[in-house]
């Protein structure tokens, strides 16, 4: 196989969006919901909208299913626009967050619903819908109204029902969102298997980055009604584009400094609140003596109570919190200017002979390679 | 570990036990609370039936009251005569007279609840699709009326309504007719009449139907590919069943027996169940006769009702 066709659509030169977001605005009154996003999606996608409340991402989907209009921009869909194209004329299915199932109606005709519409033959509509039961194992409940089942089979019957058109783009808002943890989990990976195996172009909203890691091929971080940051979940949490992004995804410790050495291979940086300086082993585009922020994530941190053999990236404080999380255990230390940094360490053994504790100082060090730079 | 399990055993009793005592507690409130209404309905409504029930089976006659005793008493012998007259309830099917009334009745007051639902419903989709201080006003506006006595309003119509009434000169004046149309005094008239009176008792229970009906609802049959039209009647319609029962039964219930709107608006030859009514107690003081006539009216009105109530049982199961 050549490096050509494993290579994903996003990164290949000159490859056709699927749905092609242009400089969309959405405002209500003078609150704008939406500000000047651009966004490409690419076919067979699984792409996730990551953000918190009034972030806009909720807004922007339903950008998408044809419940909003826009303000201004433009939404292609496989290269048709869709600005006069009413919901219900859209090759689009969209999974409501409250799930939506229709209360007076069996889980077998919520699931027939839209075939009906389309008047699919009756035989080929039965044969459709108990496939569909049989692939999301809803046969049983069939028969039994929405308000007869759990939460977890109402999600099931909600996703049963959304893909039983087979779209071309399946909009899930919050899939997942009134599951349990549990179940939450299992359900990321089915999704993820569905998706595959059915081959249609998924976007999620989501405001849980847990499951956006799990679920998405690229993540869009959104916040104020601006896309921040479009990457890959591993880049969006490894290198954070920018200060926003950095703090909303996962955990990070941010420190403030001032480069004081810029070299085509490495930057040192001087952070007063750090205590330390700071050495980073690529460079980056800056202004002499400009003022950055240091980003280290708490896994990336190696504590000891002998001082490391290193110049650089070495911070030094006191223990003032523990929690044990069972996997981990997270620790708050205190450096020496009053900042708190947060350390995640891995509880690789039952018993600890000379556990770390509170009030013990301790030395936390991470690599050159471990922390962002950031610039805004 | 036995040691364990036994009290939490212990545990679950205890809170068996206050749970159960705190289930009697609310029995009792719920009897409290439930007496007042029950003891009104019986004071003042069921006790009243009877009496009417009774005057129902009774003769008339020239008396105060008007009518014969059910029950003598001869002491001396010690024989009480019970008097029960059947006589009225087979004379209102003897003469068709009642019998068209009670026709005529259903018929207005049915075409009356099928009108009021199609205006009234447009009227509470509307209100429900509205938030904040415009719902407020728009729902005082629909109370506002109630703020007028109905005898005022009824007699409001017969100005519009009347030969050289506002209507008319306006149809006149535009130059649609030559002459006035007789709408007073026609069976139009108590259309209008009972419409526009009840038309707040079928708006208010839709519109707190409609108010509650998902949107999500709405925009998932949409996505599914239903149009506008095919998701009011296979979404909203049947959702907003309850309020279209409710506000059906509340305007076909009081409409079947109006007296005033049909008196004063209709025809002389427009018959109506409460008119005829009327007519026996104060003009033919034949109060058996008019009971009876009451009573049938009961009884035709509580077995749709009874009817309507268990198909509602069946739709939630």
């Amino acid at each position: 196989m050549t490096q050509e066709t494993t290579m994903p659509l996003w990164k290949q030169d000159g490859a056709k969006p699927f749905i092609q977001i242009k400089n969309v605005t959405k405002k209500f009154g003078e609150f704008t919901a939406v500000d000047n996003v651009s966004l490409d999606i690419y076919e067979n996608e699984l792409f996730c909208l990551l953000g918190g409340s009034g972030s806009g991402k909720s807004t922007l989907l339903r950008i998408l299913a044809g419940f909003e209009d826009l303000t201004s921009g433009q939404v292609l869909i496989d290269g048709v626009d869709m600005a006069n194209i009413e919901p219900w004329n859209r090759p689009i299915n969209m999974m409501f967050q409250s799930y939506a199932l229709f209360p007076h109606m069996t889980v077998a005709k919520n699931i027939a619903f839209g075939l009906k519409r389309d008047k699919v033959p009756k035989k080929e509509i039965n044969e459709r819908v108990d496939e569909m039961l049989t692939m999301m194992q809803i046969e049983a409940f069939a028969d039994r109204k929405p308000d007869q089942l759990s939460g977890g089979q109402r999600q099931r019957v909600a996703l049963a029902r959304s893909l039983i058109k087979r779209p071309k783009l399946l909009l899930l808002d919050e899939p997942l969102g009134a599951l349990d943890k549990k179940l939450r989990e299992e359900t990321q990976f089915e999704l993820v298997n569905i998706q595959d195996k059915l081959g249609v172009t998924f976007v999620v909203v989501t405001h849980d980055q847990e499951e956006a890691m799990t679920l998405a091929t690229r993540i869009g971080v959104m916040g104020n009604g601006v896309i921040t940051q479009v990457d890959e979940p591993r880049d969006v949490y490894e290198y954070p584009s920018s200060r926003f992004v950095a703090e909303f995804v996962g955990s990070i410790n941010l420190f403030e400094g001032r480069i004081y050495e810029d070299e085509v291979e490495h930057v040192k940086i001087k952070s007063k609140e750090a205590g330390c300086n700071f050495f980073v082993n690529h460079g980056i585009s800056c202004a002499p003596n400009q003022k950055v922020t240091v980003a280290v994530r708490p896994e990336k941190m190696k504590v000891t109570r002998r001082k490391p053999d290193q110049e650089y990236n070495c911070l030094h404080g006191q223990i003032i919190d523990i929690a044990y999380m069972g996997n981990l255990s997270i620790f708050r230390v205190k450096l020496e200017s009053g900042i708190i940094v947060r350390v995640t360490l891995p509880n690789l053994v039952r018993e600890n002979r000379n556990p770390l504790t509170w009030d013990d100082f301790v030395y936390l060090a991470w690599d050159d390679d471990s922390s962002v730079v950031l610039t805004s | 570990m036995s040691k364990v399990t036994g009290t939490f055993w212990l545990g679950r009793y205890d809170t068996v036990k206050t749970r159960f005592s705190s289930l009697k507690k609310i029995r009792w409130g719920r009897y409290a609370v439930i007496s007042v209404p029950s003891l009104w309905l019986a004071l003042f409504f069921f006790i009243p039936f009877l009496v009417v029930f009774k005057i129902s089976l009774a003769e008339s006659a020239i008396a105060v009251p008007p009518y014969t005793d059910m029950f003598s008493w001869n002491i001396e012998e010690a024989i009480i005569d019970v008097k029960i007259k059947l006589g009225n309830y087979l004379y209102l099917f003897e003469d068709s007279f009642y019998l068209d009334a009670y026709l005529s009745s259903v018929k207005i007051a049915a075409v009356s609840t099928f009108f009021t639902l199609i205006i009234g419903f447009p009227m509470a989709y509307y209100i429900a699709s509205k938030t904040g201080s415009m719902r407020t006003l728009l729902l005082t506006l629909v109370i506002l009326p109630f703020w007028t006595s109905f005898l005022l309003r009824v007699y409001a119509w017969m100005g519009f309504l009347k030969k050289n009434g506002i209507v008319n000169e306006f149809l006149q004046g535009i130059g649609l007719i030559d002459q006035p149309i007789q709408m007073l005094q026609t069976d139009f008239a108590v259309y209008i009449g009972i419409v526009y009176t009840y038309l707040p008792f079928m708006i208010l229970p839709l519109y707190t139907t409609l108010e509650k009906l998902d949107g999500s609802l709405i925009e998932a049959a949409k996505d599914l590919g239903a149009g506008p039209i095919r998701t009011f009647f296979l979404i909203t319609l049947p959702m907003s069943m309850p309020g279209i029962l409710a506000g059906c039964l509340l305007v076909f219930i009081p409409a079947v027996g109006e007296f005033v709107i049909p008196a004063l608006l209709g025809a002389s030859d427009t018959l109506m169940i409460g008119r005829v009514l009327w007519d026996e107690f104060f003009q033919n003081r034949d109060w058996p006769m008019a009971s009876a006539v009451a009573t049938m009216m009961l009884l035709i009105l509580v077995v749709p009702i009874m009817f309507l109530r268990n198909g509602k049982k069946e739709g939630t199961e």
